[in-house]
């Protein structure tokens, strides 16, 4: 794993040891070209569309699947990037996250948004980032692409497009990058 | 008739401590020997390691009565006393109204009379303590007064000091001063240095005692009058007024436990408990005092015992006014500050003989009222007696003092070594160090 | 400024009290400089407001009476969706000698997870949060002791603007813009608590700090802190990068410890000619409220060194980053 994606890892006190590798770059790469032609199967036009990464495992696959998307329809798309560490609903039990930037350059009113990140697990952050778009317009419609959907969701929540499903379970963890994905365990540091 | 008896304590007597039986007989000491024949009835004290010797006077506590007795009234504070072993207490006169005339000096000594300790009084320089026109003093002598101080503050014009010390020397008795320039001083709250610029909080500076100190011994040299110098606590105020004292100047000094135990790094946590006119000083200042303790230099302990009401101390630091309780604790303090091995000559020396010399209290003083104190442990002396445990080990309880008030900055710290007895005037007031 | 022995170093302000400058590492200083980037962002939404704080009461108790430090902490809490119990206890109808401990006790009952308090007397934010120890105590300026947002708004807008000169990002700046970098304090250092919170963040970001001032407004033993006492003031002025100019009372210099405002004015203050001598890239600072014509001339005030606006403005991001960090995090996190 490239040092970036280490230090995504170490965050909250945690340390990733991976125990075995699922995807490698080109299967990544695979994936996101497919989910790209599966958005513009279900978008018809790209022009409505904001390709929105979630801070922060989201913001490399959401740029990766923008340039994907803008070179197979001929222009650029706009995207953008959410943090959602202040619409979280469980901030009083888990540890807050470092909060980053969010950069979004235009109304989401009446787009077609497409929320991007690298895992989907319980659902609660997709439900802040829905929470949070609420503050920059009304879209007319949110979808969502992850790259990895490892199940046990909390919340009524589901990925319109997946990059790979992948049953775990609750001790095991995740790391999904434009790298590869990793399936190991995180232990405090 | 009564009698007690203290039995194989050492006995610490001016021609040295040695280990052997006191009988009391009514409010005489009758016998110093080795196994005293006891009259029956007598009152066993047993005293077997543990020190004897002449009960504790304190030239220094503010007794509040009257005028703000929410925080003590003389009655709490005799309680207090003698629980810290304590005889004798002068009385400060910085009451509400201060004590400044025969009327209100007469209420104060009827009111301790109360007591079973001697209360005397320190009466006022000035009228109402403003330093500006001499308080009879005379008249106040007549009833038995012999220290004055307008303690709280000191007289600031050098002028009506000087015609102070002038006025009281033929009269035999003895001025007190609290040395600290309030202009210099001017609002100040903790010692002036790198830690109250740190804290924003406005600072003492040492100069505004230190001045003072070097003007009045300037003034007793000129007028020949005795001073007593209370509650020093720098080490240059200690140094002057030893000086001077070589030098054959009448001049005494007392220290304040807080002022041999804690240093101005107590302020850092803001506690109010902690403040304190002069204030807590440097640890430098600290170390020179514990130094001249321990090498017989100081000529008394006084305890500087100053109530205040509980919601007085909750205020913030700046608004809460200065003070400590010091009666039930001074003697553990005295000893520990006196360790590793201290001595019982010096123990009783600062807490007892020096404060009754001072006092007047002696037995060959002009007292008027007060029995005699700071005894030499012989036959046919006043029965003024403290009985003090080495080796008890207590704590603090700031809720457990007979003090009616709290603010006692030890709160929770353990102490070494306590108070078993105190025998007042031949009375048995303190027993295992609880009150009769 | 130097920490007295045995003084805690809080590594994080997450789920604790924010009480004194002196108390707080780099990383935790960084850390609120960082999140207060988030914050500069929602303020710039038409919408500004996010629910990271909803549901939480914070208690605004001002003491000494000063509109816009309280509205910008109350706006703050607002922003983040928090209920605001606002108290301007203004010092006439308090009297002297209330207790601290009973003002505490009767808006702690209501049930509040935090107290911005804003008192006049030094130590009073430790005092309160000795009462209240579940509470969350913001102290929004003590007496002359410490002002803790005012000393990192004001480092905040530094690394805004000399980031946005470099082109880089403040978050990718981090402190490393402070090593080395200079800054002057200048006024009535002794009396102020702004003073004393610059310095200990300016200092522990790394940069060279001196001080300038009239000798009866300087603070007692003022050569143990870790900072330069300089007295030629014109030299000063073009060896900063950063003028850092304090308020003058007016009880000041009317005789106690300056003979009167124009001598002050004459020593210190920051005239046309003598802002003649600044680095063109100087920036000049001010907590405000600006005695225009005292410490600093009018048209120096309004020219384009000046970044008094951007200190103003950054305060409700600095504040909510403040908030947000004390109230919704635990304590012991990191990250």
């Amino acid at each position: 794993m490239g040092s970036e994606d280490e230090r995504k890892a170490r965050t909250r006190d945690l340390t990733f040891s991976a125990k075995s590798q699922l995807m490698d770059a080109e299967d990544v790469k695979r994936a996101l070209w497919r989910m790209a032609h599966e958005i513009v199967e279900r978008n018809h036009s790209l022009e409505a569309l904001s390709v929105i990464g979630l801070q922060t495992g989201g913001t490399s696959i959401a740029s990766a699947l923008a340039s994907i998307l803008s070179e197979v329809s001929g222009e650029p798309v706009k995207a953008g990037l959410l943090d959602v560490s202040f619409y979280r609903d469980d901030l009083s039990r888990n540890p807050i996250p470092a909060s980053s930037a969010t950069d979004i350059d235009h109304d989401l009113t009446d787009r077609t948004v497409v929320l991007v990140d690298d895992v989907l697990f319980t659902g609660r952050t997709v439900r802040g980032a829905l929470n949070a778009l609420s503050d920059w317009g009304r879209p007319r419609a949110v979808q969502l692409a992850v790259l990895v959907d490892r199940g046990h969701r909390e919340l009524p929540i589901r990925p319109d497009y997946v990059g790979k499903n992948l049953p775990t379970s609750l001790d095991e963890a995740i790391v999904a990058t434009l790298e590869g994905v990793w399936i190991g365990t995180k232990e405090r540091s | 008739m009564s009698a007690i008896v203290i039995r194989q304590g050492l006995v610490v007597g001016e021609d040295g401590p040695q280990v052997t039986d006191v009988l009391i007989v009514d409010d005489r000491i009758a016998e110093v020997g080795v196994s005293i024949e006891a009259p029956s009835g007598a009152h066993e004290v047993d005293a077997r390691d543990c020190w004897v010797g002449p009960g504790f006077v304190d030239l220094h506590t503010h007794l509040r009565e009257p005028g703000r007795e929410a925080a003590e009234t003389i009655e709490s504070g005799a309680r207090a006393g003698a629980l810290g072993g304590y005889c004798a207490l002068v009385a400060m006169p910085n009451t509400e109204p201060a004590l400044d005339c025969v009327a209100l000096v007469s209420y104060v000594l009827e009111r301790g009379a109360r007591t079973p300790l001697d209360v005397a009084v320190a009466g006022a320089i000035t009228v109402g303590r403003e330093g500006e026109a001499l308080a009879p003093l005379a008249e106040m002598a007549a009833l038995g007064v012999r220290l004055f101080t307008d303690d709280g503050i000191g007289v600031q014009d050098p002028l009506v000091m000087r015609r102070a010390l002038a006025y009281a020397k033929p009269l035999g008795v003895r001025l007190a001063q609290h040395c600290e320039d309030e202009r210099l001083a001017s609002g100040g709250t903790m010692n002036e240095g790198a830690l109250s610029g740190q804290l924003g909080l406005l600072g003492r500076p040492a100069i505004a005692e230190e001045l003072m100190v070097m003007r009045d011994i300037e003034l007793v040299r000129v007028t020949g009058a005795p001073l007593h110098f209370l509650h020093l606590s720098t080490g240059r105020s200690l140094d002057m007024v030893r000086a001077a004292r070589a030098e054959g100047l009448p001049v005494t000094f007392e220290v304040a436990p807080h002022h041999f135990t804690l240093d101005e790094s107590a302020c850092a946590t803001y506690d109010p408990v902690f403040k304190v006119h002069p204030p807590l000083r440097s640890a430098d200042d600290l170390e020179a005092i514990r130094g001249a303790l321990r090498s017989g230099h100081v000529d008394a302990v006084a305890t500087d015992h100053a109530p205040h009401a509980p919601e007085l101390k909750d205020l913030a630091f700046d608004e809460a006014p200065a003070g400590m309780l010091g009666l039930e604790h001074a003697a553990s303090l005295t000893y520990e500050a006196l360790g590793p091995s201290p001595d019982p000559a010096t123990f009783f020396a600062v807490l007892s003989r020096g404060p009754a010399r001072i006092a007047q209290l002696r037995q060959d003083d002009d007292r008027v009222r007060h029995s005699a104190h700071g005894a030499s442990m012989v036959a046919g002396e006043d029965a003024n007696i403290t009985v003090f445990d080495p080796a008890s080990r207590w704590m603090v309880d700031r809720h457990a003092l007979a003090s009616r008030s709290m603010n006692t900055p030890y709160d929770g710290r353990s102490m070494s070594g306590r108070v078993r007895t105190t025998i007042a005037k031949g009375r048995l007031i303190v027993d295992q160090g609880v009150l009769r | 400024m130097d920490r007295h022995e045995g003084a805690l170093v809080i590594e994080s302000i997450r789920g604790r009290s924010l009480l004194s400058l002196d108390d707080l590492s780099k990383a935790a200083i960084v850390e609120v400089l960082d999140t207060a980037e988030s914050f500069v962002e929602v303020n710039r939404r038409s919408i500004k407001k996010v629910p990271a704080l909803k549901g939480r009461v914070v208690a605004s108790l001002f003491f000494e009476e000063s509109t816009r430090t309280r509205l910008s902490f109350e706006t703050a809490a607002k922003r983040l969706s928090a209920d605001v119990l606002s108290l301007a206890v203004a010092s006439s109808s308090v009297k002297k000698g209330e207790s601290l401990r009973d003002t505490i006790g009767t808006i702690d009952a209501l049930g509040i997870d935090a107290v911005v308090l804003r008192h006049r007397s030094s130590g009073a934010a430790l005092q309160v949060s000795r009462y209240v120890p579940h509470v969350k105590v913001i102290n929004g300026g003590d007496g002359q002791h410490q002002h803790p947002t005012q000393g990192l708004l004001d480092a905040f807008t530094i690394r805004q603007v000399l980031s946005e000169r470099h082109d880089t990002s403040g978050l990718e700046s981090g402190s490393a813009l402070f090593e080395g970098l200079k800054v002057l304090i200048v006024g009535d250092i002794r009396h102020s608590r702004v003073a004393r919170s610059d310095v200990s963040v300016y200092t522990t970001l790394g940069a060279e700090v001196r001080l300038c001032a009239p000798g009866t407004l300087l603070p007692d033993e003022v050569a143990s802190w870790p900072v330069t006492v300089v007295h030629d003031f014109d030299e000063a002025l073009a060896w900063a990068d950063v003028v850092g100019l304090l308020r003058l009372q007016s009880e000041r210099g009317s005789g106690d410890f300056v003979a009167s405002l124009d001598e002050f004015t004459f020593t210190h203050g920051l005239s046309i000619e003598r802002a003649r001598r600044l680095k063109p890239e100087v920036l000049i600072m001010h907590p405000g409220p600006m005695n225009r014509g005292v410490e600093i001339d009018s048209r120096v005030a309004d020219s384009c060194q000046s970044v008094v606006e951007r200190q103003v403005s950054n305060g409700v991001p600095i504040r909510m980053a403040v908030l947000y960090l004390s109230i919704a995090g635990a304590e012991g996190q990191g990250l």
